[in-house]
């Protein structure tokens, strides 16, 4: 069946008039997208209607990005993975250090299986925080969602997570409803997420019917927060001030099992399988899902010419304090995991546990004038 | 900004009710137009391209409002559009077209002679401009053709360009091969169109796949123009420095006239039907398409208690000189006929000229102090 939408009109023409011009771009898509590709898939699409225009618009969008290598395509359903594999394997294999079609993805939530982490220096270590995002089976991702999807999930979510007590109890706030003031608070206190304007989110359709549907909902101490419809169908978080990584992550394990089950209850499970682990949107959140991370000052290491090194070895990412979009501000840096596929939770937060403790210890060096040549580690 | 969830097969799951955007704070045409009863009809239809409701109304759900205009809040996403979705379309248009029916006929008037007059007082119109667009039929409009669509509009428009002569030789710069520089300064000249950052443009998708396919054709001497796959298939350009409106609007007419007879030639022709004459992406551009204006010194006048008054007296709308999204400086305005359907391009360009004439008699008056109640016009 012919695909409807967009393009309709395009399948007239033949698959060279159509194929996007990428030779401006560096993304994992404009890598991966060949002609015999384009020509094969662009006439298929996903049971709820998605194409692969629709996947790489994004990456055609936005031809790069100054400060990461961004992906360039999304998923609008589960069965993009699936019906698309043919973009998307290679795509996920030159994101994910190389990744087999063919290989197991491991999930580990026990918080026990975490050594240390409890104990980041909090003079280095402002403040600490995981997060990961889920997708509830059967209904279209953010890129392709319709509004009565979205209304419904947000309905979903809400339900589920009323029923969270104890500390993790809390209160959901539409972004409909919420006033300017309280809205910019919340950004201001990393809780919120940004009013669309980046134009990776934009371009994928992520922004469309704003702020219907869309929330935030946290716990009273605002140490466990949900995101509903941004990015995801449900981003979790759990931070909190400090260095005390381990409280965060058995807070971030316990909700995030919780909410599951809450779920389950009411006959909805998230979307997952044994290859990609939790499916969402960009292929770059596939396996865990997960990006745990501390704000850290390291004004002597970041001007260090192997500070990028260091982060390489120990497969950590750094960002600027606002988020994917912005720069490093006052030599403190976002500093979490790069790796989201192929290691389990556990072991991606004790990457986080124990580079950021080393590299702490390459600042507290270098602010002696010492040098950190015998600290550099080995590549993980 | 795309859109996946204009073709998302699952939003027919959900009620009409469920999928009913929310309009409270909005306010546009569309925004006033839609009905649930409305939506309920004409939700499950799409145009034989692939064109369906909530693809016309994405820009209007996503841009409540604008701080200086009305806008429509709603786009075709080709010519059938109109007719498939007149339920919403009719009454957006008589809404937005003073009472236009839908079963009034539109005249076409291109002769300049007819013209009365014309050319303007150079110490206060600094210069002088006429626009309209014109749709390629056969294809889809910008928020919903494909890049191959686009491509060949565009290589249609460079042949039919290219063989102009005399007064109107020039020359095609696609954008993709522009540097910055180049880019600016046409920007600054008021040449180019804007690089894609309004929302009421990102979110009816006219800005996918930018620049590709994108540019501007332009003679020698810079005073006719034509912008290839911006909002619409063509936006024809008359302009010059000065008051000489005359001189403009018959290089207008005789240069459309001609592009229209090269594209006749290559059994091509543009959208246009009796009842709604020229047909374009917004139900705002319906008719003639044409905005013709100056940018007028208006200094004392625009703080006059009855500025608003005269301009709606005169059919006339005032603008910033950046365009439709930009406020005016320097007391330096941008004014031009409000009407685009329903009378025909002499018609209103007659008004424009009559019109800044007046205006810029009572701008004397206003300067030596003198009132200018005996010169308030009747309702045009």
């Amino acid at each position: 069946r012919m695909p409807r939408g967009r393009g309709m009109a395009s399948l007239a023409l033949y698959s060279d008039q159509e194929l996007p011009d990428l030779s401006k771009h560096n993304n994992h898509m404009a890598k991966v997208l060949t002609r015999e590709m384009y020509a094969k898939l662009r006439e298929k699409q996903t049971t709820s209607g998605f194409t692969l225009d629709d996947i790489i618009q994004t990456g055609v969008d936005n031809p790069g990005h100054p400060f990461i290598m961004t992906v360039g395509c999304v998923a609008g359903d589960e069965e993009t993975y699936e019906v698309f594999k043919d973009l998307l394997d290679p795509v996920i294999q030159d994101r994910h250090g190389g990744y087999k079609p063919t290989d197991k993805h491991k999930t580990d939530l026990n918080p026990d299986n975490l050594k240390g982490g409890d104990d980041l220096d909090p003079n280095y270590v402002l403040s600490s925080r995981v997060r990961t995002g889920r997708s509830i089976r059967g209904f279209c991702l953010p890129p392709h969602c319709s509004r009565g999807e979205r209304r419904a999930i947000e309905k979903l979510a809400v339900e589920g997570l009323g029923a969270l007590d104890g500390d993790l109890k809390g209160k959901y706030y539409a972004l409909k409803n919420m006033t300017e003031e309280e809205q910019q608070q919340l950004i201001d206190d990393h809780f919120l997420f940004d009013k669309p304007v980046s134009p990776l989110l934009l371009a994928s359709g992520m922004g469309r019917d704003w702020p219907d549907a869309r929330g935030i909902w946290h716990n009273d101490n605002k140490t466990f927060l949900v995101w509903i419809n941004e990015e995801d169908h449900l981003r979790v978080i759990s931070m909190q001030k400090g260095g005390n990584m381990k409280e965060v992550f058995k807070r971030f394990c316990t909700g995030l099992t919780k909410i599951e089950s809450l779920f389950k209850t009411k006959g909805h499970e998230f979307m997952w399988n044994e290859h990609l682990g939790y499916i969402l949107t960009c292929p770059s959140n596939l396996g865990t899902g997960l990006r745990g991370g501390v704000h850290v000052k390291l004004p002597h290491l970041s001007k260090h010419e192997k500070f990028g090194e260091a982060l390489k070895k120990l497969r950590l990412q750094k960002r600027g304090t606002g988020g994917v979009d912005t720069a490093a501000v006052g030599g403190i840096f976002d500093i979490s995991n790069a790796d989201r596929l192929g290691f389990s939770e556990v072991e991606l937060v004790q990457m986080v546990v124990d580079g950021v403790k080393l590299l702490i210890e390459m600042e507290k060096r270098l602010e002696k004038g010492q040098s950190i040549d015998d600290l550099m580690p080995a590549q993980k | 900004m795309p859109f996946g969830n204009t073709h998302n097969n699952y939003k027919l799951n959900f009620s009409a009710e469920e999928e009913f955007p929310d309009l409270t704070k909005h306010n546009n045409h569309m925004a006033k137009a839609l009905t649930l009863d409305i939506y309920k009809k004409l939700r499950d239809k799409q145009t034989p391209s692939g064109f369906t409701l909530d693809d016309c109304i994405q820009t209007g759900v996503d841009n409540p409002g604008h701080p200086f205009i009305m806008t429509v809040g709603c786009v075709a996403g080709d010519g059938e559009s109109y007719d498939v979705f007149k339920d919403l379309f009719d009454p957006v248009i008589q809404d937005r077209h003073n009472g236009y029916k839908p079963t009034d006929k539109h005249k076409t008037d291109m002769n300049h002679e007819n013209l009365k007059g014309g050319d303007l007082d150079g110490n206060y119109v600094l210069s002088s401009r006429v626009r309209t667009g014109r749709s390629i039929q056969g294809y889809t409009l910008p928020p919903h053709c494909s890049r191959g669509e686009r491509r060949a509009i565009e290589k249609l428009s460079i042949e039919a360009l290219t063989t102009l002569d005399g007064e109107f030789k020039g020359k095609y710069y696609p954008l993709k091969e522009m540097t910055d520089a180049e880019q600016d300064q046409l920007i600054n000249d008021h040449f180019l169109f804007d690089k894609p950052v309004s929302p009421l443009l990102l979110a009816s998708g006219m800005a996918r796949d930018w620049p590709d396919a994108r540019g501007i054709w332009h003679n020698d001497n810079k005073t006719f123009l034509v912008w290839v796959n911006e909002e619409d298939h063509l936006r024809v350009i008359s302009m010059q420095l000065g008051g000489n409106m005359k001189e403009v609007f018959r290089r207008f007419c005789v240069g459309l006239q001609k592009i229209e007879d090269i594209f006749k030639k290559h059994n091509k022709s543009f959208m246009w039907n009796e009842h709604l004459g020229y047909v374009l992406t917004c139900p705002s551009n319906l008719g003639t398409g044409l905005r013709g204006g100056v940018h007028v010194k208006l200094p004392n006048l625009c703080k006059h208690a009855k500025f608003e008054e005269v301009l709606t007296r005169l059919r006339l709308q005032k603008r910033g000189t950046g365009g439709v999204d930009t406020e005016a400086k320097g007391g330096v305005y941008d004014v031009s006929n409000a009407d685009r359907l329903g009378f025909s391009e002499v018609e209103q360009v007659q008004m424009v000229v009559d019109g800044v004439k007046l205006m810029i008699e009572m701008e004397k008056k206003l300067e030596k102090k003198e009132a200018i109640d005996d010169m308030m016009p009747a309702q045009k």
